[in-house]
């Protein structure tokens, strides 16, 4: 039995093996000099250039949806430890967060596109409303973590500082969020490393672009959506290209989980 | 006073602290809550226009939007029901995989494993979650689909006489329902097992001592103190496994091979819900777009109703105590301090 | 202005922010007021409720100024929710409420228009367990009550320290002053939080059970902080160890089941019961 049970478990780690090893054979081999420095032509002749533009506005994107979700989760979540407690209302935000985590990501994207597209706010596909997209789609993943972490900040300590005569907000402030912090920031690393590597959500909000561009105002390009395109594409040299990105973009996921796992060991609280 | 408190304080009046000094606490009190409303807001907003969106498909086509078995855009005509099945296969094949070998590893990490080696263990498991699903797409369309035709091929002739199996190594294509449902076999496995780990980990020692005092061998002890004890948890968490499965996107609408209509059988290539939308919703005006929302509202309420009842089965496999990756205590400062004393 | 007039008293209590932090920094020097006039709390008809559940059943006691009052019970008998409704701590836990009024000097901290910060301020609390903030070093851990309280004290360093040497930790941490008071023992970590609250300058200090977490020797070294602290504070001490109440306590209480069975001189109490139970219970028959 115990056989059975060792071999399920090589089992469900062939596949990450084998990824890995494909990514590293064939996605290293397609990185040269130009891939991270030029941009896709898109051209179907001549060079294919590189994935700079991809890069840049993958991470601009995920940055403005941490911008956006990780202070609203957090606020969530103070909201549903500190204020809410065990209220009705609490209880039914709550459960919506729990139940939003399990919307499927391309849901994230038809959002963005009935209720920024659609009505043409601000452009029509621009970088941003992606980013609104991510964010939404993190929005869950940093509640429930932050939530999960404030509740370990120890009851105690709220009493201490509010036995000194300290109003809630500064023991929130003070004690609270700064206790808290290590797992806070563990918690949304892990959601920007889900959001770095998510292409649903872009499909219809980014547009699609090869050019590099800062602006969020515009159409971007992005990683996800670079590999999804360089699949469906003819030209094997292209393709190859794709394995480069993805080894790009796994690294840059597990880059973010790694040093999320670090920060979580130095926190104070368990 | 504490806003907070004064309405729990068993309805006793403001306690008139000066305006000037409240005004912080009233401030992020209110903030935070305006917070907690916008997401509500946001949820029912999107149900409401979703359902505004697709209203002219369900009323051109009804229920046969469901249960018609024709996606035609040249025609117009757009009968889910090879999107409905095309989901339902695949994150059935899904679960029939992935699920005992998620519960197998979690059990392996929890009972068997060595102590050195669960931490490192788990860890490798929950990194298949990391990796993105275009990789997984990108993965499955370049490497495993072609490695697996011949044992595709080999199987449906030798079942050739199964139903839904069956169909000749003729038939077998590079992208089909299977290679769909094994990648999210895949996809879904490091979720499923860390639940089932959570799981286990909330049986009582001493059940376990308990069977094994009454001589249990140690598989005994699994089937009889184990199991039994982590059903529901188990069950919630192929659940919420099986929520994934349903709207995972990229790698489906990069391995089913994207066919409008009902495969034969397990390796035809096929159509989902959610890559209907990925793959169709760019170009899509009019009517189309309408049934592409359409499709969009039953992929919402299908994963929310299997979210709801996978919920209820999670916290009910840790009997009211909600655990951390997926639930939280809902210990709270009030809670752990009892009415003693 | 060493008499604790009341209207003065009220003007403190309900003092906005900006008079409040005005208010501490007129304290200076501050130990003039505490060392002559101290500050009574009487408590009447006070009743406190978890939900449904009634834990203190109408106390009407008084609590002497500048001397320690033990309050001694079976566990469960109400005596740290009473304390607790000293300094309103109890309405912190949600369900929770109490009745009836608990007056320092002549003011009802109950009262209508009162600030429950101020109330905290003037009526500092210790916990049973030590819980020195994980953030903070030893400095800010004692500084933290006057920063959170956003009282602006421009000698902040120098009530830091003194606090340290009147809990008798000055000379223990004086070196580190900047490494995290976490890294202390459980003794010191608990003469750091009685530091921290009398840094705020506080004329009551409430004690749950403040040694039931410390060893022998830190417990010793507590109880006679706690005698040296009595000539500048009134004491409010819960504890369930009778030996530890007749050492520090001038007058003990005993509560039992939410309701306070006899208060007198902890020497009475211990040697001519005048109640029955409380005679069962010192001489160790139940609890």
């Amino acid at each position: 039995m115990r056989g059975l049970l060792l071999a399920a478990t090589l089992l469900a780690l062939v596949p990450l093996v084998l990824i890995i090893y494909y990514l590293l054979k064939k996605g290293l081999g397609s990185i040269n000099g130009s891939f991270f420095t030029s941009d896709p032509t898109g051209s179907f002749f001549g060079s294919i250039g590189g994935v700079r533009s991809a890069i840049v506005g993958s991470i601009e994107i995920v940055a403005l949806a941490t911008v956006i979700a990780v202070p609203v989760g957090v606020g969530v979540s103070l909201y549903l430890t500190e204020y809410g407690k065990e209220g009705r209302f609490s209880q039914l935000v709550q459960y919506f967060v729990d139940v939003m985590t399990g919307v499927p990501s391309i849901m994230f994207g038809l959002f963005i596109y009935i209720s920024l597209i659609i009505t043409h706010v601000g452009g029509n596909f621009t970088a941003w409303k992606a980013a609104v997209a991510l964010a939404l789609l993190m929005l869950p993943i940093v509640t429930r973590s932050s939530e999960v972490v404030l509740l370990l900040v120890p009851s105690s300590l709220r009493e201490a500082a509010l036995a000194l005569g300290a109003p809630r907000w500064r023991v929130i402030f003070r004690v609270v969020l700064p206790t808290a912090l290590p797992g806070l920031v563990t918690g949304s690393l892990l959601a920007v490393a889900r959001a770095m590597g998510e292409t649903a959500p872009l499909l219809f909000t980014v547009g699609s672009a090869t050019a590099l561009t800062y602006s969020l105002g515009q159409q971007m390009n992005t990683l996800p959506l670079q590999i999804y395109n360089d699949i469906l594409s003819p030209r094997a040299v292209v393709v190859a290209q794709a394995w480069a990105a993805g080894l790009t973009l796994v690294v840059l996921v597990l880059l973010l989980n790694v040093i999320a796992r670090f920060i979580s060991r130095r926190s104070r609280i368990a | 006073m504490e806003p907070s408190a004064t309405t729990l304080s068993g309805g006793r009046p403001d306690f008139g602290r000066s305006p000037l000094s409240r005004l912080p606490d009233q401030f992020l009190r209110r903030g935070l809550t305006a917070l907690a409303v916008l997401i509500l807001a946001l949820i029912v907003y999107f149900f409401i226009r979703l359902i505004q969106e697709s209203g002219s498909t369900f009323s051109q086509f009804g229920l046969s939007f469901v249960f018609g078995n024709d996606w035609d855009v040249s025609r117009n005509i757009y009968h889910g029901a090879p999107l409905l099945v095309g989901t339902l296969i695949t994150s059935g094949i899904a679960l029939v995989i992935g699920v005992p070998v998620a519960v197998a590893v979690a059990l392996y990490v929890t009972e068997l494993c060595p102590r050195r080696i669960r931490t490192p263990l788990a860890i490798l498991v929950d990194l298949l979650a990391a990796v993105p699903s275009v990789v997984y797409g990108l993965w499955g369309v370049f490497f495993l689909a072609p490695k697996l035709m011949p044992a595709e091929k080999w199987f449906a002739s030798t079942f050739s006489l199964i139903p839904w199996i069956g169909g000749g190594a003729s038939e077998v294509t590079p992208t089909n329902y299977f290679i769909a449902g094994l990648v999210l076999a895949v996809m879904i496995l490091p979720i499923v097992s860390a639940i089932a780990r959570e799981v286990l980990a909330t049986v009582p020692p001493e059940h376990k001592e308990a069977a094994l005092a009454l001589g249990a061998t140690r598989w005994e002890m699994i089937r009889m103190a184990i199991l039994p004890y982590a059903r529901p948890g188990i069950v919630g968490g192929a659940m919420l496994g099986l929520g994934r499965a349903l709207g995972e996107t990229i790698a489906v609408v990069l391995l089913i091979g994207d066919a409008p209509a009902i495969g034969k059988h397990l390796f035809s290539q096929g159509y989902s819900l959610a890559s209907v939308i990925a793959n169709e919703f760019g170009e899509a005006t009019g009517v189309h777009r309408s049934a592409l929302f359409a499709a969009g509202l039953v992929l919402f309420v299908l994963t929310l109703v299997v979210n709801i009842v996978a919920r209820a089965y999670v916290s009910r496999g840790k009997r009211g105590e909600r655990g951390s990756s997926v639930d939280a205590p809902v210990l709270t400062a009030s809670t752990t301090a009892q009415p003693t004393q | 202005m060493n008499s604790p007039a009341t209207s003065n008293k009220e003007n403190q209590l309900m003092s906005t922010a900006e008079e409040s932090s005005r208010q501490t920094n007129r304290s200076e020097p501050p130990r003039d007021q505490h060392a002559v006039g101290g500050h009574a709390i009487n408590t009447v008809g006070l009743h406190a409720y978890y939900g449904e559940v009634h834990a203190v059943r109408g106390i009407d006691m008084t609590f002497a100024a500048n001397e320690v009052t033990a309050i001694i019970g079976p566990s469960g008998c109400g005596k740290s929710t009473m304390v607790r409704c000293i300094n309103r701590m109890h309405e912190e836990i949600p369900g929770a409420w109490a009745e009836g009024q608990v007056r320092l000097d002549e003011l009802d901290i109950y009262g209508e228009r009162v600030d429950v910060t101020a109330v905290r301020r003037l009526i500092g609390m210790v916990f049973q367990k030590p819980n020195p903030f994980p953030t903070m070093s030893i400095f800010d851990n004692v500084a933290a009550g006057l920063r959170l309280t956003g009282t602006k004290a421009d000698n902040l360093r120098e009530r830091v320290h003194r606090a340290l040497r009147a809990v008798g930790l000055w000379n223990e941490v004086k070196d580190r002053l900047n490494s995290p008071g976490v890294g202390l023992s459980g003794g010191q970590q608990q003469r750091l939080c009685i530091a921290r609250t009398i840094a705020v300058e506080p004329e009551v200090i409430l004690m749950d059970e403040p040694c039931s977490a410390l060893d022998p020797v830190a417990t010793l070294r507590v109880e006679e902080l706690i005698d040296e602290l009595k000539e500048r504070y009134t004491i409010v001490i819960v504890t369930h160890n009778m030996q530890q109440a007749a050492r520090v306590a001038n007058s003990t209480a005993f509560m039992l089941d939410g309701e306070l069975v006899e208060h007198g001189p902890t020497t009475e109490i211990f040697t001519t019961p005048k109640d029955e139970r409380t005679e069962r219970y010192v001489t160790g028959k139940f609890g």
